[in-house]
């Protein structure tokens, strides 16, 4: 009996003192937050960007550092997150009606969504004392009928990244220009035993990649726009990009279990590239930083990688110089306070997109930041671009996201061989004309 | 008359003043349930009625047609498809598996105990954790590929993952490891409820191992075994953590269930309108089979557990 009063006595006691500290903590927080108090108009800006790792996450934290220390009355709080789980908190963000006062877009269809219901603001004069200092192919991502709503700070081209070792040792003497020679290269890497192609199928959007630039090539830009702007996905051009796919994939020229491969991790397509067995692979600009990230000693095949553009198709309206690709860059909240305008500008500053160019993996947009980029592949994506004659933005972004999902969804089935690509053309116009 | 009544009366007070303190205990939980269970169920409801992309405002009420739509999208009938096989098989094969590994683990075994915490193993770790270890180690040349050949069985590795007429018995391959251990673990307790004394006597009557397992031990599991079954019925219903990391319900659809679909429509399409009413009827068929299931299975054990507390 004895024993167990002392046993409820301690009991008791350890509960006290648990509370004690609690207790102690609590008006510990409780002060903390009311020091923070200053003399100015305390002023906010919630940040949101996907750069989660370095060199980006480090950039934009010293970014945010330098804009605070200019403006002490100004916090601003930093939210990063991985793409995906970017889209859907954002997305939860939005509904409730609290859109983040700055926060990553890529422009396009999903942009244009958030304008249609309010959440983005437009930055048209804010802006204009510094934003005809960007790319104007990038500024147009953020531009609806006029109206500026955020600023680029990274434009990228898809193309192919190859390893120049295994070309050669196919025998392959100049990267491909027409799609034929495509073919045939693949042909001549299949009989020297190399796998030709790396896709990340189940990623969906890497494989779209073919077909959006087949039917670039093939339907030209007008055409492009044209079923961008009437959902006429079905007519004749995409069904042809559709058909040359097919001749690529009927060569079976791709890596084993492609189908389920995302791009990033250890199954990865970026990995089967980092492998060294594995000749090309259709990619944005981010490629070569993917395929280290994914290399045990982090430098990936930087001793071998080269970068070529898609090539043309015969017949086609497409030009060699007809660039799809995309870019990354801020929009600003309905409900953002002023400050936050200035602040992009602060991001957009040619000091800052120096700084982004020599860190790598990122293609400043401001005019004059071009000479920082030394990275090799990134140069000739570089020089791709200002040559370009004209962007088609990623399709899967340019539509709304519904449409860009059954693009995805209908060229994995190509990929699949369970869809022709009449279906493949039927289904995206079908998606696109809400059926 | 009037004696009646106040013996009536004189016999409810007490529930009367038990009242405030009746809906003060009650009213957090419930204020919680209405708040965050009843109100999203009557918001889904709402929003299957629309084509709304979750930004603007809701205008655009187009009735039934969004459950019209559903029913016509082949990739749809073949989540549920999925589900469904999932379900058979579960059934079928991990529940007797289950079973015979309980049976197995009560009796008397050398490292009978380590043996019980090696099966439960599985069910602790995340299903997250879960599906990203096993889809590296069902990737091409893996580590599964690795140990078929190793054992000369090289000729059946498959493209685990990347088949489309393999994925699913991958993915319910991954879910009998993951939850095999939990349905013993119950099974086990259930089997540690029966009293020895009757297999014994059912062993002086003669009876064989066979006889007393189907006559003694199998009627006298029910009740856990039928729980089990309700369970198993539930996660096949909702299976989706396991199959969105795995695989996203790919490759073309081939792994979808009604949950990943459901997820694929309203956070990628953003047709919040359109998944709001997969998830009604999700809600509808997981609704049915409970009430169902409760109502003709787990009837003669809810209403002994009922008697009790009358009593």
């Amino acid at each position: 009996m004895g024993k167990e009063n002392e046993h409820v006595r301690y009991t008791l006691k350890r509960l006290f003192m648990l509370l004690a500290v609690l207790a102690l903590v609590a008006t510990a927080c409780g002060s903390d937050s009311e020091d923070t108090t200053t003399t100015e108009a305390p002023i906010t800006i919630r940040w949101w960007h996907i750069q989660n790792s370095d060199p980006g996450l480090t950039t934009w934290q010293n970014v945010a550092d330098e804009f605070m220390a200019a403006h002490p009355n100004v916090t601003i709080e930093i939210t990063v997150q991985e793409n995906e789980a970017f889209k859907s908190t954002l997305q939860t963000n939005l509904q409730a009606g609290d859109p983040p006062d700055l926060f990553q877009s890529w422009g396009g269809g999903g942009l244009a969504e958030q304008v249609d219901a309010g959440f983005v603001q437009d930055i048209t004069e804010a802006s204009a004392s510094w934003i005809d200092n960007l790319s104007a192919a990038g500024n147009s991502l953020f531009n609806i009928d006029g109206v500026q709503y955020g600023a680029p700070f990274n434009l990228g081209a898809v193309g192919f990244f190859y390893n120049t070792a295994l070309f050669e040792e196919a025998g392959i003497a100049a990267p491909p220009a027409t799609w034929e020679e495509l073919l045939t290269d693949v042909q001549l890497l299949k009989d020297a035993g190399i796998t030709p192609i790396s896709v990340a199928a189940g990623d969906k959007w890497p494989a779209m990649f073919w077909w959006a630039y087949l039917a670039v090539r093939i339907a030209g830009a007008d055409g492009v726009a044209q079923a961008v702007a009437d959902g006429s996905w079905d007519a004749e051009p995409f069904v042809k990009a559709g058909e040359e796919l097919k001749r690529l994939i009927d060569m079976d020229p791709f890596q084993p279990g492609f189908l389920a491969a995302p791009w990033d991790g250890a199954e990865g397509s970026a990995s089967t590239m980092n492998g060294r067995d594995t000749a090309m692979v259709l990619m944005g600009q981010w490629a070569p930083g993917t395929i280290r990230s994914n290399s045990a000693d982090g430098t990936g095949i930087d001793d071998v990688i080269g970068w070529f553009p898609f090539p043309v198709v015969e017949g086609g309206a497409g030009v060699a110089t007809d660039v799809f690709g995309g870019g990354d860059g801020f929009v600003v909240g309905i409900n953002a306070p002023p400050e936050t305008v200035d602040f992009l500008g602060y991001i957009s500053s040619l000091d800052v997109a120096n700084r982004l160019g020599e860190s790598g993996g990122t293609l400043p947009v401001v005019k004059g930041s071009e000479g920082s980029v030394t990275d090799p592949q990134m140069v000739a994506v570089v020089e791709y671009l200002a040559a370009g004659t004209y962007m088609q933005l990623y399709l899967d972004q340019v539509t709304p996201p519904a449409v860009g999902a059954a693009i995805n969804d209908a060229v994995q089935e190509l990929f699949a061989g369970v869809s022709t690509p009449e279906q493949v053309a039927g289904k995206i116009a079908a998606a696109a004309r809400g059926e | 008359m009037t004696s009646v009544r106040v013996a009536a009366r004189t016999r409810r007070t007490p529930g009367q003043r038990r009242w405030p303190m009746i809906i003060g205990f009650l009213a957090p939980a419930l204020l919680i349930y209405l708040l965050f269970v009843i109100y999203p169920i009557a918001q889904g409801i709402r929003y299957s009625g629309y084509d709304w992309n979750g930004l603007k405002p809701l205008t655009d009420w187009v009735g039934f047609e969004n459950f019209r739509k559903i029913f016509a999208d082949s990739s749809f009938i073949g989540a549920m498809k999925h589900n469904a096989v999932i379900l058979v098989l579960s059934l079928a094969l991990q529940i007797p598996f289950a079973l015979g590994l309980a049976v197995l683990l009560n009796q008397r075994l050398r490292g009978r105990a380590f043996m019980r915490m090696m099966f439960f193993a599985p069910y602790v770790v995340s299903e997250v954790v879960t599906a990203v270890v096993w889809r590296q180690l069902m990737r091409p040349s893996g580590f599964l590929d690795h140990v078929m050949s190793g054992v000369g069985a090289e000729g059946l590795t498959q493209e685990w993952l990347a088949n489309p007429r393999i994925v699913l018995y991958s993915v319910f391959f991954v879910v009998t490891w993951k939850y095999f251990g939990f349905h013993m673990i119950l099974l086990l307790a259930g089997l540690q409820q029966i009293p020895a004394e009757l297999r014994e006597a059912a062993a002086i009557d003669g009876a064989t191992f066979r006889q007393t397992f189907r006559h003694v031990t199998l009627p006298l599991l029910g009740p856990t075994l039928r729980i089990s079954v309700f369970l198993s019925i539930i996660g096949s219903l909702q299976l989706f953590d396991l199959v969105w990391v795995m695989t996203g319900g790919g490759p073309i659809n081939a792994s979808n269930t009604m949950a990943t679909y459901m997820i694929d429509w309203g956070f990628r399409r953003l047709q919040i309108g359109y998944a709001s009413a997969v998830s009604v009827i999700v809600f509808g068929i997981s609704l049915v089979v409970a009430l169902a299931y409760q109502r003709w299975v787990l009837r003669r054990d809810v209403k002994g557990a009922l008697t009790t507390m009358g009593a």
